[in-house]
């Protein structure tokens, strides 16, 4: 590789290659301040080889598209400084965990998708759109529990966080409940027993063990884990009373 | 949509979810007789009693030798869920085979624990 040497310090960046077989190519890129995890990557991909493959859009940390392994733990890497996670100057970058590998750093996020279809992770409109908008206060506790969770990008870090989606491969995972839970509390929701019912399957919220990777890496500081808590609570309860 | 909730989705799931509940019930069960168990043990050693002296009083009670019976009980039901479930995440192993054996781990803990109640009573 021809890359152009920098005089002041660099970082050694080890960057998957391949899909599910492939290899870790080392590429030099000078350090510079303040930057992120996206920006060493667009400089391997403008400077030193042009055939990378990754996905990025909006580099401000909302269309969560970049989410990437940073030395082996999922982070959003438009908003993830160097600084705070190179080792030794050195960095180590593959594709999300717990999906298949499109090329190099674009992981396929369809599997990630369907679980939400699967969850039943989807608004069922109740009144038609020239309807008057509903009123729900602010302090309604079902709309703050809502409120809580509402704000995923849907980036796939704490499913790639998640050793359950690991082990089982169908269990629904922490995105796809967490919005489920946000429509259980939606009162303008046409079906909320048909979200509980979704999500009480054989790998529904009761597969999920509370061990919160999903809510320690959630770079929104979303807590998947109390949604899941929520999930498990309201449908146990909705079984006892004969609603389920 | 309702076609699917009512189908196949929900038979499985409630099954699951009934488990779910029978585990927590059972570990709500279990976290005081536990401690109990714990206590009257120490508290048993600590004293110097011998076997034939603790025989004596659990013989002489109703409440002790119910009490285990519904220890038995609740760590049988809680120990086959939690079998099940560590076996499915571990290995491919599923379905009414899977369930069986879960069935037959916790009889087989329910016959040896009701044997040891016996010898209380
Ligand atoms: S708390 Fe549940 S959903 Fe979150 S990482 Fe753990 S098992 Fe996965
Ligand atoms: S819950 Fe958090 S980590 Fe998971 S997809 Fe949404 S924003 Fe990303
Ligand atoms: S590029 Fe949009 S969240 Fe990182």
């Amino acid at each position: 590789m021809s890359e152009p040497r920098a005089n002041g310090p660099e970082l050694s960046v080890e960057v998957w290659r391949g899909r599910a077989e492939g290899r870790f190519q080392t590429y030099r890129v000078p350090l510079r301040p303040s930057q992120t995890v996206l920006d060493v990557v667009t400089y391997v991909q403008r400077r030193i080889d042009p055939t990378l493959s990754y996905r990025f859009a909006c580099r401000v940390g909302m269309c969560g598209s970049c989410a990437m392994m940073v030395n082996g733990a999922p982070r959003w890497t438009c908003r993830t400084h160097v600084a705070r996670v190179a080792k030794d100057r050195r960095l180590r970058l593959a594709p999300l965990r717990n999906l298949p590998v499109i090329k190099d750093l674009a992981a396929d996020m369809t599997p990630f998708f369907d679980k939400w279809r699967e969850a039943e992770a989807r608004f069922l409109p109740s009144s038609p759109r020239a309807a008057a908008t509903a009123r729900i206060p602010p302090a309604d506790p079902e709309r703050a529990a809502a409120d809580a969770a509402i704000e995923c990008i849907g980036c796939g870090v704490c499913h790639a966080a998640c050793d359950v989606v690991a082990w089982q491969p169908d269990y629904l995972g922490p995105a796809a409940l967490n919005r489920a839970w946000t429509l259980v509390n939606d009162a303008r929701d046409a079906d909320r027993r048909a979200h509980l019912a979704a999500v009480a399957g054989d790998a529904g919220c009761h597969a999920c063990h509370s061990h919160q990777s999903c809510a320690t890496f959630c770079p929104k500081g979303l807590n998947p884990t109390a949604s899941i808590a929520g999930l498990k609570r309201a449908s146990a309860l909705a079984l006892l009373a004969g609603r389920l | 949509m309702d076609a699917r909730v009512q189908g196949g989705a929900v038979v499985g799931g409630r099954r699951e979810l009934w488990l779910f509940v029978l585990q927590r019930a059972s570990a709500a069960l279990l976290a005081p007789l536990v401690l109990v168990h714990l206590a009257t043990m120490i508290y048993a050693i600590q004293g110097g009693l011998s076997a034939a002296e603790i025989l004596a009083r659990t013989r002489a009670s109703v409440a002790w030798p119910l009490l285990y019976a519904l220890f038995v009980a609740a760590a049988s039901v809680h120990g086959a869920i939690g079998l099940r479930t560590i076996v499915r995440e571990m290995t491919p192993w599923r379905g009414a085979s899977l369930d069986a054996a879960a069935v037959a781990f916790a009889l087989a803990c329910l016959a040896l624990g009701f044997r040891a109640v016996g010898a209380l009573a």
